[in-house]
């Protein structure tokens, strides 16, 4: 028959196959079951809807065959529907032979059979097994669980009397079966014999339903089994580009859904924290703090006015200055002074690129009334500077002085007081055609002697201005003096190379006299042999006519360079020269009385400036551009070295009672030192305005002097106290003014008066004047 | 074993002293936190007394220098938290922002951190005095927010704020009679008030629409008015519970407007407001007792009574400035600025009304029988002056009233007359050879002789009604004819040796002078730059002033030449000046 067919199908197949069938014949009992079972989801496996009819007392097969009218008629509408779904495992079905196929449906069907074929036995053997609940949830069924040898060839079992077991693991009987006889009669007498099949796995026959026979015929007519399939239906592009706009599900709503969510618990639980601590406000709570008064938050901060409450603070806290306040210049309707001119205004505006160099911030600008003043453009911005200011300006504090000028001038005694001291010029000597550059006075202070630039050498009467004599010289007389020596009247004369010695020929007739006498001739330098530095160095000689000297010239010394100062010592026996650019034989120092000279010096120290001898004491003072040099002559040594500061020296002068030192530099000033004190000045009288060309001390009065280029000379009170402990005090006590300028020279020489205070200057204009 | 070597710049000045980027290194915080905690907390670089060694030896460039102990103060100050907690929230918020998700920037802008200044303020003023001293920049930067209009791209609370606070603190002003001095310049209105012995300046720009300034960082000034309010808050609770007044105040017109602050009012309704609120006196917690006129005990404390007697006039002058504009009635006119006028008439005890019609607020009409004064500042031929028994005045009046401390005389500043110089009242100190203009001459008294020359050129004037040239002539004239009528005509004559005439005086001067000039020459080396320097602004200081002397003396003459010019074609005015002197 068909299913002893020639093609035996896998055992896979099978069990595909069957599942397959199962699936299309057990749907329709679906709609039954569901009622019954206890959920309202009708998505159920197909595998478990049958298991739970499996699980149900009451016999299915009976229901079965109660419902099988309605069974076929629905068939074919659910059938169709699960056709569709299930269109590739059809597909892929029909490949297989037809016949195979209906005997399995056969098989299929010949489980309801029973029941309709009146074999009560294996119905009895089925149902007479207990009902148990071991397999209730089984789901592991797709095989037919009511024979359970398995997917293997039925034919194993013909020999035996029973086709296999059930799940109890009882033998299956093989129904009984009559011989050809009986089948044919069976055939003749049921009217279903053409469309009964035998099931092979349990034996029984089974009748085939309508849609089944059907199926079949549209097999064998190489149809599509199913009869309302289209074969040729359009296509439904179910996915497409085209977005729909309910998704393309069809599944009912989860569980999830419609349980409580647990993260919107966690959140609200989350918020009603928040809100208890604050964190979060209600909207009403919101709209409450909008309204709210902010002076609200304000309260009494400071217990007192005064008086500091315990907090940290910044220590040594630099308050920021105060706004400046508004001068007259910012009124709205200033005084009209304060309005700028059209040059201010472009000075003003000029300085655009350099605001800070304006002397005011803003134009004043005038406006005849309160309402036509505009706003100010730069308020914000200046207000923004000041915060600027605030915060990046570095601050510190700084004591503002409050003193006016005048305090920082010295309290002196006043002139008045110190007097007397010269305040006025009392005469003015001419004569001099060019600059003087040295005066001298006769040691009691009746004549003066003065050397000028003119070459002569002019002799004065102090109190009457008369010029009583002039000699002329071969050149400019670089230096004059008279001789210290009362008993002669000598003069030393520096004049290019030589110093001339001449008699003066004033004063007392007998002085004169006596001082001719005395120097007419050498002295008997017999046995004495000068050195040989010093024979190169200066001659002594008398006078000769080539030398073009005045008559009354009675020694001449004549140097190897230019000679630039001649000082006596106080005894009037030595005097000193100073020659220019002499190096080591820059001083020399001769006697008077010997005609001998000698260079006290065999190392050059500096360029010489001036030579000082001290008024008690065998001292040399020896001034350099920078240094003064103080040697004992006695000695033979150096005694002291002062530091002047200077850049150059230009004169000294020693206090009569030789502890004090005036020195006079180029550099504008005037320094005392004290000898005894220190080798640094005591004071430096910055008080010259250019060069100081020559300082002097008075030799009986605390005075001093000093002139300088600028033609001042100032003379100042400088008294020296006994005692060692007391300071000098110095005072400047008057500014002489007389002299003028010529050729940016002033004052080139002041000289004292030895017993009276008066002053006497010679000045580059070719004049001396003396200052009472 | 080798001596170890100092390292140089490790202690002293070089270790005291940190620069910016060191300091924010040390904070860990980044240039705007460290900026705002500078600026809250007061901090301010400084300047070392030795900059080379403060910046460890490299001069290329000056750094800002922090003291090291400034910066230590605030490590540990509690805002910097806030700071932190901010830059997060920031971070939350753009996330949540970017994100889309408007739930969670709701609620973080709910909950934005905010931070609290009250213990900065306290710090930073121990005592209240402290800051009442340092009141001047809060006013002046309030009063400017105060004057902002309310729009988006500025801090609209903050702006409210600053005009509660300052409204509050003039009215305290008031209530205390605290107003000193005043002065319009052309930058604004400068106050000054006296608060427990401090004075206080601050300015209020004139009331003009905003206008975008240029260069300026809004926010950072932002940070300053943040502690300002706060500070001023504070300073105003504690003045007003020193006057038993209750605060915050409730002010008139000002409730109203806070209720519905929602809605975006304009800028003229508010300011009409706040002038509204001035104009009522505010709730005492205590009734108001009389002024009680506690007389000043004589208490013999300082030797001499003139001090005494000068403490006491004082007391007497401040009494009468305080109730300068008492018992009077001023009614503005519309084109006067309201704020300026009601608070200082208020100040300093009038009352003040205006026109119902221009602003709210007005007190009484114009027509009100018992007005005494009517401001106004327009052309005299646009004001109806229809009462009688008012003066109209220009607003100068008030202003120069309260700086002069007396009630000037109203006819220089009638309505339609040219107005006076309105001079500033803030020049205490002068120095030798500053210039005073010659009004000021006038109202300090020193210029007397100056006055009385005017009133003989008057009188000569008045004699003989001529030109002055003329004048000048007549008295050359004079003296001639003296001298003739005294000397007889005769050819030769020995006359009488005159004493040679000296001058006493200037003999002396000079001779003080020249001993002066002596002096300076022993001025020590140390000080003798000083001196010169100080000499030298002296002198430019003189220099000016005369400048500004020969710039008045040119405007005078070109008066004069216009007065001439105007006078001669005009006869009636001279003849009206003479009237004035013959009623006199």
């Amino acid at each position: 028959m068909v299913h002893s067919g020639k093609k035996r199908k896998t055992p896979s197949q099978a069990t595909q196959l069957s599942s397959a069938l199962l699936l299309d014949d057990e749907t329709p009992i679906g709609p039954d079951l569901n009622l019954e079972g206890p959920q309202v989801n009708g998505s159920k496996s197909p595998s478990e809807a049958e298991t739970q009819s499996d699980s149900d007392e009451s016999s299915v097969y009976s229901e079965l065959e109660d419902e099988e009218d309605e069974e076929d008629e629905e068939d074919s509408d659910e059938e169709e529907e699960e056709n569709e779904d299930d269109g590739d495992d059809h597909e892929a079905s029909e490949s297989d032979s037809a016949a195979q196929e209906i005997a399995e449906e056969g098989r299929a069907r010949s489980k309801k059979a029973p029941s309709t074929a009146q074999e009560p036995e294996a119905v009895e053997a089925l149902e007479a097994q207990p009902v148990q609940d071991e397999y209730e949830y089984d789901s592991s069924d797709e095989e037919d669980i009511r024979n359970t040898i398995g997917n293997i060839p039925v034919n194993w079992y013909d020999d035996y009397d029973h086709i296999g077991y059930n799940l109890d693991g009882v033998a299956i009987r093989k129904p009984k079966r009559g011989d050809e006889l009986d089948h044919f009669l069976r055939q003749m007498e049921d009217g279903n014999a053409g469309i009964t099949v035998r099931d092979p796995l349990t034996g029984q026959d089974v009748v085939l339903s309508q849609s089944q026979v059907e199926k079949i015929k549209r097999l064998a007519a190489s149809k599509v089994p199913e009869p309302g399939y289209d074969m040729y239906a359009d296509a439904i592009p179910w996915f497409s580009s085209q977005v729909m706009e309910t998704p393309l599900r069809d599944l009912p709503e989860g569980k999830k859904s419609f349980l409580p969510s647990l993260t919107e618990k966690r959140r609200v639980g989350r918020m009603v924290h928040a809100l208890k601590m604050g964190w979060m406000k209600t909207k009403a709570e919101r709209e409450q703090e909008k309204r709210e008064d902010p002076t609200k938050r304000y309260y009494m901060l400071w217990q007192s006015d005064d008086q500091p409450e315990d907090v940290k603070r910044i220590t040594d806290l630099i308050p920021a200055p105060k706004m400046k306040l508004p001068g007259h210049a910012e009124s709205y309707n200033p005084p009209p002074e304060y309005l700028f001119t059209e040059r201010e205004k472009k000075t003003w505006q000029d300085l655009d690129e350099e605001p800070f160099k304006r002397k005011l911030p803003f134009i004043p600008a005038k406006y005849e009334s309160l309402r036509q003043v505009p706003a100010y453009r730069n308020f914000i911005n200046e207000r923004f500077e000041r915060c600027l200011d605030l915060y990046l300006a570095p601050r510190a504090r700084k004591n503002r002085l409050t003193i006016q000028p005048e305090d920082l001038v010295p309290q002196l005694p006043k002139p008045q007081d110190l007097q007397p001291f010269p305040t006025v010029c009392a005469l003015t000597y001419k004569g001099h055609k060019n600059m003087i550059r040295t005066l001298s006075i006769e040691a009691t202070g009746q004549f003066l002697a003065s050397g000028s630039d003119d070459g002569t050498v002019k002799i004065w009467e102090v109190q009457t201005g008369y010029c009583l004599q002039t000699f002329t010289m071969p050149g400019v007389i670089k230096s004059v003096m008279w001789c210290p020596n009362k008993a002669l009247s000598l003069l030393a004369v520096a004049c290019e190379n030589m110093v001339v010695l001449i008699s003066a020929g004033v004063g007392d007739k007998v002085v004169v006299d006596q001082t001719e006498e005395l120097l007419k001739e050498a002295p008997d330098n017999t046995g004495y042999i000068p050195p040989e530095r010093v024979k190169n160095a200066v001659a002594w000689s008398l006078p000769e006519k080539s030398d073009k000297l005045p008559k009354s010239a009675l020694i001449v010394l004549k140097f190897f360079k230019n000679v630039k100062q001649v000082i006596w010592h106080g005894k009037g026996d030595y005097f000193a020269t100073l020659v220019q650019d002499g190096l080591n034989r820059s001083v020399i120092i001769s006697q008077l009385s010997k005609w001998r000279s000698q260079i006290p010096f065999s190392k050059a120290k500096g360029l010489v400036q001036c030579v000082l001898f001290h008024p008690i004491r065998p001292y040399l003072f020896v001034a350099t551009q920078r240094h003064i040099r103080i040697y004992n002559l006695a000695k033979q040594e150096l005694s002291k070295k002062l530091q002047t500061g200077a850049k150059w020296i230009s004169s000294m002068a020693i206090h009569p009672k030789g502890d004090n030192l005036l020195v006079g530099t180029y550099d504008k000033k005037v320094q005392w030192f004290d000898l005894d004190l220190s080798s640094k000045p005591y004071q430096v009288l910055r008080y010259h305005a250019t060069a100081v060309r020559q300082v002097a001390y008075h030799k009986r009065y605390p005075l001093f002097a000093s002139g300088a280029d600028d033609t001042s000379i100032i003379v100042s009170h400088g008294m020296v106290y006994n005692d060692l402990l007391q300071n000098p005090t110095i005072v400047p006590v008057k500014l002489l003014r007389g002299h003028s300028k010529y050729d940016d020279f002033g004052v080139m020489e002041v000289l004292w008066h030895p017993t009276q205070p008066w002053l006497l200057s010679g000045g580059a204009d070719g004049f001396i004047k003396l200052w009472t | 074993m080798v001596a170890r070597r100092n390292k140089t710049y490790a202690t002293g000045e070089a270790s005291n002293f940190m620069t910016r980027k060191h300091a924010m290194r040390k904070l860990q915080l980044n240039l705007k936190d460290f900026r705002r905690l500078c600026i809250l907390k007061g901090i301010h670089p400084r300047e070392p007394r030795n900059r080379k060694r403060a910046q460890k030896g490299d001069m290329t460039k000056v750094q800002t220098l922090f003291h090291e102990k400034d910066i230590r103060f605030l490590l540990h100050e509690p805002i910097v938290w806030k700071f932190r907690d901010f830059k997060v929230f920031v971070r939350k918020l753009k996330k949540a922002t970017a994100k889309g998700n408007f739930d969670a920037v709701a609620r973080l802008k709910d909950n934005t951190p905010k931070y609290n200044l009250d213990h900065i303020v306290k710090e930073r003023y121990p005592t209240f005095i402290d800051a009442i001293r340092d009141l001047e920049d809060c006013l002046c930067l309030c009063a400017l927010y105060a004057t902002f209009p309310k729009n988006a791209r500025l801090p609209v609370e903050m702006i409210t704020l600053c005009r509660r606070l300052m409204i509050e603190f003039m009215h305290y002003v008031i209530e205390a009679k605290a107003l000193r001095k005043v002065f319009v310049s052309i930058k604004g209105y400068y106050y000054q008030v006296e608060i427990m012995g401090q004075t206080i300046t601050w300015i209020v720009p004139h009331s003009f629409a905003y206008a975008k300034p240029e260069n300026v960082d809004l926010k950072l000034m932002a940070i300053f008015v943040e502690f300002y309010t706060t500070m001023l808050g504070f300073v105003n609770y504690r003045l007003y519970h020193k006057l038993n007044l209750q605060y915050p105040p409730s002010l008139a017109g000002y409730g109203q407007t806070m209720s519905h602050a929602d809605d975006q009012d304009a800028l003229g309704e508010e300011l009409s407001d706040r002038i509204t609120a001035l104009n009522r006196s505010l709730v005492r917690t205590v009734t108001h007792t009389e002024e009680e006129d506690t007389p000043m005990d004589d208490i013999p404390m300082a030797e001499d009574d003139g001090m005494m007697e000068e403490i006491k006039r004082k007391a007497e002058q401040l009494k009468h400035l305080t109730h300068l504009f008492a018992g009077m009635k001023v009614f503005l006119g519309r084109e006067v600025p309201r704020e300026p006028l009601v608070f200082m008439i208020r100040a300093l005890g009038g009352e003040v009304s205006w026109d119902a019609t221009a602003a709210p607020g007005s007190t009484f009409g114009e027509s009100e029988p018992s007005v005494t004064h009517q401001i106004s500042d327009r052309p005299k031929e646009s004001l109806q002056m229809s009462y009688l028994q008012r003066v109209y005045v220009q607003p100068q009046w008030i202003f120069d009233s309260i700086n002069q401390g007396q009630l000037l005389p109203v006819q220089t500043y009638f309505v339609g007359e040219v107005l006076p110089p309105h001079l500033s009242p803030f020049i205490a100190d002068r120095r030798v050879g500053d210039y005073i203009p010659p009004e000021e001459k006038e109202l300090l008294g020193l210029a007397e002789p100056a006055k009385a020359k005017k009133a003989e050129e008057q009188e000569k004037e008045e004699d003989d009604s001529e030109d002055e040239e003329e004048d000048d002539e007549e008295e050359e004239e004079g003296d001639e004819e003296e001298s003739e009528e005294e000397g007889a005509p005769s050819k030769m004559k020995v006359e009488l040796g005159k004493p040679e005439v000296v001058d006493k005086e200037k003999a002396k001067k000079m001779m003080e002078d020249e001993e002066f000039k002596l002096r300076t020459m022993m001025i020590k080396k140390k000080h003798k730059g000083l001196y010169r320097s100080m000499m030298k602004s002296r002198k430019r200081r003189v220099h000016e002033t005369k400048q500004l002397e020969w710039k008045r003396k040119e405007f005078e003459n070109k008066q004069n030449q216009a007065g001439h010019k105007s006078a001669e074609p005009k006869g009636p005015k001279a003849v009206g000046g003479k009237a004035k002197k013959a009623q006199k």
